[in-house]
């Protein structure tokens, strides 16, 4: 029998929706995904019977949803969750993935990480303990990262007898911390992932809550104009040179656009040199096209033969990035090793890489109670400071609120390999 | 005016081709391991798509059990050959001649577990810097916390503790010689999508996929394809049954399941509609709840 969900998709109009969700022990951020899993019918048999065989091991009663998203041995054996976890989840309107992240201060490069890449993200509020410092924590970091969508979710309402006043007043709490941050869209749900009110179902217990239960929310959040259609950036990744018989004198670029739109016979230039040129074809595998939109994977070529390698950036004349070798930026610091002072560290920016030495280091954000410490310039892993950046050559950034992409960084230490910090760019 | 959006495999198809254009500008030495089943064939088909016009920039790689489906090998050479590539072969046999591993005793032996010694052997022989797989974050929960970019050790050694932080599409493949990287371009693909993808770009695959009558035995709660490799005893009564695999690995262990579906689009309703994971009829993965943790931790796929 198919069931209503596992129904085969249209694939035409259905999009990807990524959410990120923190939270911690107890806050039952695992039972709600578990929750959406199960009651969208998409735990398979075995995985079931999986969890069943490990609830009953664990002394405990019918199946405990949480233990579907524990992912590593080391995890299982503590309960706890180490590491960004993947998802995945369709119903007949959208494909969703979803990147779990354990919510401790001791993970919020975690919490970075999986919202790096978010639509929307999902922040778990215990009706009886309200505001606190872990919400505060969660909703900065979705508004550091400029997560375009905020769901504040008030589980556990069966513990506060799905009392609606109790939500409100959570509500208007939350609104108090908005003030710090720049979320641009936020929902509020009360909802009970133990007992699935208002996550898949609409609950009868809170007949007084008229908007969507949770998934319904995700299926229908409007994300299209979510990502940058105006300013056209087409970072190049790698050069296509066939060199056969057919294509002899092929030259592409490849890449993908991040942001904007092009069209054939566009005015563009090349950066960082500076050259002009028109779009001679956008070329895919399928089809050559009249037009391309950010997210594509395409290649171009281009009316005139000019020198363009890896890193360099293809836009249009009339909207350019800014050029820049010197500028400001939020960092989260991901490495155990802390930053050495006017350390140099190879920066990774879209396709391009350059030197890069933190020049000052600002200001340090205490994401607890959301206050700049300006005494404190030692960079630790998690802490997240505002640092001043000095390149070896220029930059074509943009700042991060306008564009994830371009306004977006890591750092490299040259002497691990390892990526020590994520930096979003402010002017 | 038009819609400017992709729909979801759109947006995957694009995710995957920038990965596999950063493992092309990143790496020296860059090969597909090419199983024959349908997460390479995917994966190949979209590296096809990532440098066209030009050919992909990459060796496919075989890990060679010796115990393989005969059509698996059939696909692999015509493969090949279409393409133009070049196959490199990781031979599991060749280990257990040199005396490099041991072969597996008894009725459940596999040489499964032995393939980890041939691949990083291969790897190393061949000094390869990036081994590209067609492994998806779904298919298994050690797998569902896998970068996209994952560095291996001088060992080979995957540290799931001590992975690097993966933030935007910034992937970082920085590596000191004798490491290597395994980057996996369908990491956020589910079963399903890799259906619906093989069906959308009429992908061709092994027949093995397609239901057929097999001669079979019932072990491990799935049908096992008897064969010369097969250790059988008087516990088993062979029987001929149409069946189809949903995952293609060692002839051994590869279970298949009953099934009608003898086109894509059967194929694509079955998998909407089946409530078992993929790597249920797999022996291997159900050695313990963490068997395949631990062999990704050696240096499995």
């Amino acid at each position: 029998m198919i069931s209503y969900y596992a129904e085969k998709m249209s694939i035409e109009n259905n999009q990807l929706l990524r959410i990120s969700t923190a939270g911690s022990v107890d806050d039952g951020k695992s039972t709600l995904i578990g929750r959406l899993l199960y009651d969208s019918k998409s735990i398979f048999t075995d995985q079931l019977e999986a969890i069943e065989t490990t609830t009953k091991r664990k002394g405990r009663e019918g199946i405990d949803l949480a233990l579907f998203t524990d992912g590593l041995r080391d995890e299982r054996e503590q309960g706890i969750t180490i590491d960004v976890a993947y998802r995945y989840f369709t119903t007949p309107k959208r494909k969703f993935i979803i990147a779990d992240t354990p919510g401790h201060i001791q993970y919020t490069r975690n919490m970075v990480t999986g919202a790096s890449t978010a639509n929307v993200a999902i922040i778990l509020v215990d009706a009886r303990n309200g505001v606190i410092e872990q919400t505060r924590r969660h909703s900065y970091i979705a508004s550091l990262l400029q997560i375009p969508h905020v769901i504040v979710c008030v589980n556990k309402m069966d513990l506060v007898d799905w009392n609606e006043d109790r939500f409100l007043d959570i509500q208007q709490q939350y609104e108090g911390i908005l003030s710090k941050m720049s979320i641009k869209d936020v929902r509020y749900i009360p909802i009970s992932a133990l007992e699935g009110d208002n996550v898949v179902n609409r609950s009868e217990n809170m007949s007084w809550y008229q908007g969507a239960p949770l998934l319904h929310t995700l299926e229908t959040l409007h994300i299209s104009s979510d990502l940058n259609k105006i300013d056209t950036r087409f970072p190049v990744q790698t050069i296509i040179r066939p060199q056969t018989e057919e294509f002899h004198d092929y030259r592409g670029y490849a890449g993908r656009l991040e942001s904007g739109i092009l069209r054939k016979g566009d005015e563009v230039v090349a950066l960082p040199s500076g050259f002009n040129s028109r779009i001679k074809s956008i070329d895919t595998f399928d089809a050559t096209l009249e037009e391309a939109f950010a997210p594509m994977s395409i290649t171009l070529t281009l009316e005139d033969d000019i020198d363009i390698s890896r890193g360099d950036m293809i836009v249009r004349k009339n909207n350019q990035p800014n050029q820049v070798q010197e500028f400001d930026a939020m960092i989260c610091w991901l490495n155990s090793s802390p930053a050495r002072p006017r350390g140099k560290y190879t920066i990774r920016h879209t396709t391009n890489e350059q030197k890069s030495m933190i020049t000052e280091v600002v200001y340090k954000m205490d994401i607890n109670i959301l206050e700049r410490n300006s005494e404190d310039k030692e960079i630790k892993m998690n802490d997240i400071c505002r640092i001043k950046l000095k390149t070896t050559k220029p930059l074509m950034i943009d700042e991060y609120r306008d564009n994830r992409a371009t306004g977006s960084f890591i750092l490299v230490d040259e002497g691990t390999n390892e990526t020590v910090a994520a930096g979003m760019i402010i002017s | 005016m038009s819609k400017y959006y992709l729909n979801y495999l759109g947006e995957l198809e694009s995710e995957a081709i920038f990965v596999l254009r950063e493992v092309a500008a990143q790496f020296r030495n860059p090969v597909i391991l090419f199983s024959g089943g349908k997460d390479s064939i995917v994966v190949t088909h979209l590296a096809r798509k990532a440098f066209h016009p030009a050919k992909f920039p990459f060796a496919l790689m075989h890990v060679d059990t010796g115990h393989n489906f005969p059509e698996t090998m059939e696909f692999r050479d015509q493969l090949i050959q279409d393409l133009g590539a070049n196959l490199i072969v990781g031979s599991v046999q060749e280990a257990i001649d040199k005396g490099r591993v041991v072969e597996e005793k008894g009725r459940n032996a596999s040489r499964n577990v032995l393939q980890i010694t041939a691949l990083l052997d291969t790897i190393e022989g061949n000094q390869i810097d990036c081994a590209i797989g067609g492994g998806r974050r779904d298919e298994e929960k050690a797998r569902a916390k896998e970068r996209f970019f994952s560095h291996r050790d001088d060992f080979g050694q995957w540290d799931p503790k001590n992975q690097r932080p993966e933030l935007w599409n910034l992937f970082n493949g920085k590596h000191f010689q004798g490491e290597h990287f395994r980057v996996f371009p369908i990491s956020n693909w589910t079963e399903m999508d890799v259906w619906n993808y093989i069906l959308k770009e009429n992908i061709a695959i092994p027949s093995l996929y397609f239901a057929h009558e097999r001669k079979v035995i019932w072990r491990n709660n799935s049908w096992i394809p008897v064969s010369e490799h097969l250790n059988m005893d008087e516990r088993d009564s062979p029987v001929t049954k149409k069946i189809r695999f949903r995952t293609l690995g060692d002839i051994t262990i590869t279970g298949g399941i009953e099934s009608e579906a003898d086109t894509l689009e059967k194929i694509v309703e079955e998998v909407a509609a089946m409530r078992q994971t993929e790597r249920g009829n797999r022996a291997d993965d159900k050695r313990s709840e963490s068997s395949m943790e631990d062999r990704k931790r050696e240096g499995y796929f």
